[in-house]
């Protein structure tokens, strides 16, 4: 009778699911159309843009936005100390952020989910040197190590990714174990063994399509995350280095003009919290889609 | 058969989805009388746990509502009580056995606690006096040294110590009408046969009005004096237990009876028949066993049978075209 | 649960010893501090005897090892740039870091919990969206956003609270909101969730049954339960706070340690900078020590583990 009540509880939540179910497809819908807006300039970046993100002309410096006084529609959104027009270094911007964060989760996905896989697979030795690995990576102070190594290498498009990877595969490394301990128990993984294949054959060939949903969601859940902590990177002067059109760079550009140019930091910020918020709306989208159990992530 | 304790009359229950209406529960009759034990009987999803719920009216909201029908407590309605009425009324007079012990007991209270919480709530007690009522109460579900038990946590304690705790909990405050949901399907099957003579020397202490739902017509042959067999949220057939043993009138009954081993064997799980129950929110008019029925015919499909009294006229009554219309002679 | 506690406390250690290695090695591959402490016309000779004088001279393992055992006996070294003794710099900007992020949990820990329960109990209801809508914005603003909106609308626009440093309780308001409002969010959200998980199960049913008040099976059945999640993430919130303290320190000027770190990587002030991670991760694993004692206070079959 469990399932039953089960089913008949998911029932339950039937009306209000009905009614969020009617809501959130225009939230889909809205997210799509943010992307869209988002993706498509950082693609065409160089025809969109109005000037050159990096050219600025000192003459024309810190000029408010368009509907102010004193502002022009050549810079919609105003100029920057340097003179350069706003706009084009947010729509450069959006193309720095996005490629960082794409990388940055290729890369560390990849090692973390090798990682996981071999340790969820083998048992053992290998899972317990690898999940102690995890647990130290988890208990570092994260951003301070950040700073350090992005000091002792310098601070550059490469440290960045690399800090990034660093600090995403182990969450990686720990849901994909999760997963591969009870995928490996499935009726399909012994008849891989009895069919004779071999322990490579058999992780990547059988169970590793099993956790590309778990994967697929983690990754679209990470990249805001990700937007937001190269962001921060920046804002502190270890991310991306200037004259770089980086949002967060941008934001800390603006710091000290708060009163006077507001529109300097306010803007990029902005960019940084739509981009973010489109992108953890769809992943939790995705979650529920694909995923239910991924509720906790 | 006694003064009817609690009686059940036309009650529906029905939820409200995304895919349409459930009839989870949908005409349910039946009366339970002091010291009788009343078997529901049927297969998973065929609406005896939906059954139960309704009669303490917490039905998962807010897709489930009682939409008609009566619950009938010594002669009071128990529909046209207050939310607060009920709450006094549930674990007082009314109670239930939930299913699984392993998940029924609160994790983090210690098993005195919620022994204890029922007491507080309904009989005002305090301090060693609710304590030591407590500590009766394991007892009396013969648990053995119940002081010390009283301040384990439930992790602690195996599956049918647990389901005794539960019980306990369930018969703190002197109920009138025990309601037990499969108590005993994910037990052992040795502690299965403890549970069950335990929970009929309580019965017969407490003159019990006890419902006892399960799958498993083996436990009603030990357990019940009166049957009622469940099928897509209908009572297709009810009656005293030998007279439905002995005489099974319903295609379905009938079915459920030849796959269960001889009286008195044990049986783990009801062996299958044929087929599975519909989806209930797509119940075709007429009977709902028709995909299933060796003796369907055209009328079954078009109209659902009348419940009609059969045989000697002791309460043996089954809701059958072929009963109604005497097909089978 | 000594055995438990002792267990957690090892782990501890030896990820303490872990970072520890591994910030000595990257502060030593940072580059030759003498570089910076030296003037530009310094001699070879000068080099040697600074890196004598410095203990540079000696292999990275015997560096280490030294580091660590001064470090056992609460010898952390010297500030290259402040010459002042590490471990007294720390300490004394330690109270303004320390009084932001209790503030900041405390009010986060305020506002989540009962809006994350309010919202799983009344689920689909006004309340359940508008918290669901603050939490998605939560958690996608940039704290140092944040905090740079905060001062221009609180501080320049209205005028109302101070923009940076530390004094009175006014100076708290801003930078704790900044610091929190990614926390409220993850909180919220996780309550939420595990409080729905526990709403469902059988043990509150049980609860109903036995005819327990609504409120009652809210806030003390299911509550006590679904706690649990959250506390265990409480852990990643400080994480997450000392993140964000480097940066809403920046943001309001807080003369916390933070700021103290922004300035000791931007001269590369390694022993500072070895300090101050160092006494991050103890804090960090202190504080993860002292969640578990709650844990362990909360639910009993960890209590009762071997």
């Amino acid at each position: 009778m469990a399932i039953a009540t089960a089913r008949v509880d998911e029932g339950a939540a039937g009306t209000a699911e009905r009614k969020k179910a009617a809501r959130r497809t225009p939230i889909v819908v809205f997210v799509a159309v943010l992307l869209v807006i988002l993706v498509i300039p950082a693609l065409f970046a160089p025809w969109l843009a109005p000037h050159d993100p990096l050219e600025g002309r000192l003459a024309h410096k810190l000029k408010p936005p368009a509907w102010l006084p004193g502002g022009t529609w050549e810079y919609p959104l105003g100029t920057d100390p340097l003179g350069r027009d706003l706009l084009s270094r947010l729509v450069f911007g959006a193309r720095v952020s996005l490629s960082v964060s794409l990388v940055a989760i290729v890369i560390g996905g990849l090692v973390g989910t090798v990682l996981g896989l071999f340790a969820g697979y083998f048992g053992g030795w290998t899972d317990a040197l690898i999940m102690r690995v995890v647990d130290v990576a988890f208990s570092l102070p994260t951003i301070l190590l950040a700073l350090v190594l992005a000091v002792v290498v310098g601070p550059s498009f490469e440290t960045v990714i690399v800090i990034v990877a660093l600090l995403l595969w182990a969450r990686y490394a720990r849901q994909v174990r999760g997963e591969v301990l009870s995928v490996r128990e499935r009726d399909f993984v012994a008849q891989a063994r009895i069919a004779g294949c071999s322990h490579l054959r058999i992780i990547f060939g059988h169970i590793l399509p099993n956790v590309t949903n778990t994967l697929i969601v983690l990754a679209t859940l990470q990249v805001g995350y990700v937007i937001l902590l190269e962001g921060t990177l920046s804002f502190l002067g270890v991310g991306i280095p200037p004259p770089s059109p980086a949002w967060g760079l941008m934001v800390a550009t603006g710091r000290g003009l708060i009163v006077s140019a507001w529109w300097v930091s306010f803007f990029p910020g902005l960019a940084i919290l739509i981009t973010v918020l489109a992108l953890n709306l769809l992943g939790d989208w995705l979650r529920d889609r694909l995923d239910p159990r991924l509720r906790q992530v | 058969m006694s003064v009817p304790l609690l009686e059940v009359r036309d009650l529906r229950t029905w939820f409200f989805t995304r895919w349409g209406v459930v009839k989870a529960v949908d005409g349910v009759s039946f009366a339970v009388g002091e010291g009788e034990t009343l078997g529901i009987v049927g297969e998973s999803g065929c609406g005896k746990s939906i059954t139960a719920l309704s009669i303490l009216r917490l039905v998962p909201r807010p897709a489930g509502r009682i939409v008609g029908g009566e619950i009938l407590l010594d002669g009071e309605n128990l529909l046209d009580k207050s939310e607060r009425e009920m709450r006094r009324l549930r674990g007082s007079r009314v109670s239930m056995i939930l299913q699984d012990p392993m998940s029924s007991l609160n994790p983090v209270f210690s098993v005195g606690n919620q022994v204890a919480e029922a007491l507080r709530i309904h009989q005002g007690l305090q301090g060693p006096g609710l304590w030591a009522t407590a500590r009766d109460m394991l007892r009396r579900v013969r648990i053995p040294s119940p002081e010390l038990r009283l301040r384990a946590y439930p992790h602690q304690l195996s599956g049918g110590m647990r389901q005794r705790v539960v019980g306990a909990i369930a018969l703190s405050c002197r109920p009138r009408v025990l309601i037990a949901d499969e108590p005993t399907t994910s037990l052992d099957v040795t502690i299965q046969a403890q549970y069950l003579r335990l929970l009929k020397e309580l019965q017969q202490e407490m003159r019990l009005a006890l419902v006892f739902i399960t799958h498993d017509f083996g436990i009603v042959a030990k357990m019940c004096d009166r049957v009622a067999v469940m099928y897509a949220g209908r009572v297709v057939e009810t009656g005293d237990v030998r007279e439905i043993f002995n005489h099974p009138r319903h295609p379905y009954t009938q079915a459920l009876l030849a796959s269960v081993p001889p009286l008195e064997s044990r049986v783990e799980r009801l062996a299958s028949i044929e087929g599975q129950p519909p989806p209930l929110h797509t119940l075709p008019p007429g009977c709902p066993f028709v995909p299933r029925c060796a003796h369907a015919r055209t009328v079954c499909r078009q109209e659902y049978p009348p419940t009609v009294g059969v045989g000697n006229g002791d309460g043996h009554r089954a809701a059958c075209w072929k009963v109604a219309e005497g097909w089978d002679g | 649960m000594q055995r438990y506690l002792l267990r957690r406390l090892l782990q501890g250690v030896l990820t303490l010893f872990v970072i520890s290695l591994i910030v000595f090695l990257l502060a030593r591959l940072s580059g030759d501090p003498l570089h910076i402490m030296l003037p530009e016309e310094a001699t070879a000779e000068d080099y040697a005897t600074a890196a004598k004088h410095w203990g540079l001279d000696r292999p990275l393992p015997a560096q280490y090892l030294a580091f660590l055992g001064n470090a056992l006996r609460g010898d952390f070294g010297q500030s290259i740039r402040l010459r002042q003794p590490t471990l007294e710099l720390v300490l004394e900007r330690l109270p303004a870091t320390l009084q932001l992020a209790g503030a900041s949990i405390a009010v986060s820990l305020l506002i989540a919990f009962p809006i994350g329960v309010l919202s799983a109990v009344r689920r689909g209801s006004s309340l359940d969206y508008a918290g669901k809508a603050v939490a998605l914005l939560g958690q996608s603003m940039p704290s140092f956003w944040l905090g740079i909106v905060l001062i221009w609308v609180f501080a320049v626009m209205l005028g109302w609270l101070p923009a940076s440093g530390r004094g009175g309780t006014q100076h708290y308001i801003l930078p704790a909101i900044a610091l929190g409002w990614y926390q409220v969010a993850a909180i919220m959200r996780l309550v939420r969730s595990s409080m729905l998980d526990v709403m469902d199960s059988e043990y509150v049913k049980l609860a109903r049954i036995k005819g327990v008040a609504e409120r009652w099976v809210v806030w003390k059945h299911c509550l006590r339960n679904a706690a649990i999640p959250p506390l265990t993430y409480i852990g990643f919130v400080v994480a997450v706070l000392l993140t964000g303290s480097v940066v809403v320190e920046t943001v309001f000027s807080w003369p916390g340690i933070g700021l103290l770190a922004i300035d000791a990587v931007r001269y590369r002030d390694f022993p500072l900078v070895q300090t101050i991670v160092l006494i991050y991760a103890a804090k960090f694993v202190v504080i993860n020590l002292l969640v578990d004692v709650l844990y362990v206070y909360v639910d009993p079959r960890i209590r009762y583990q071997r």
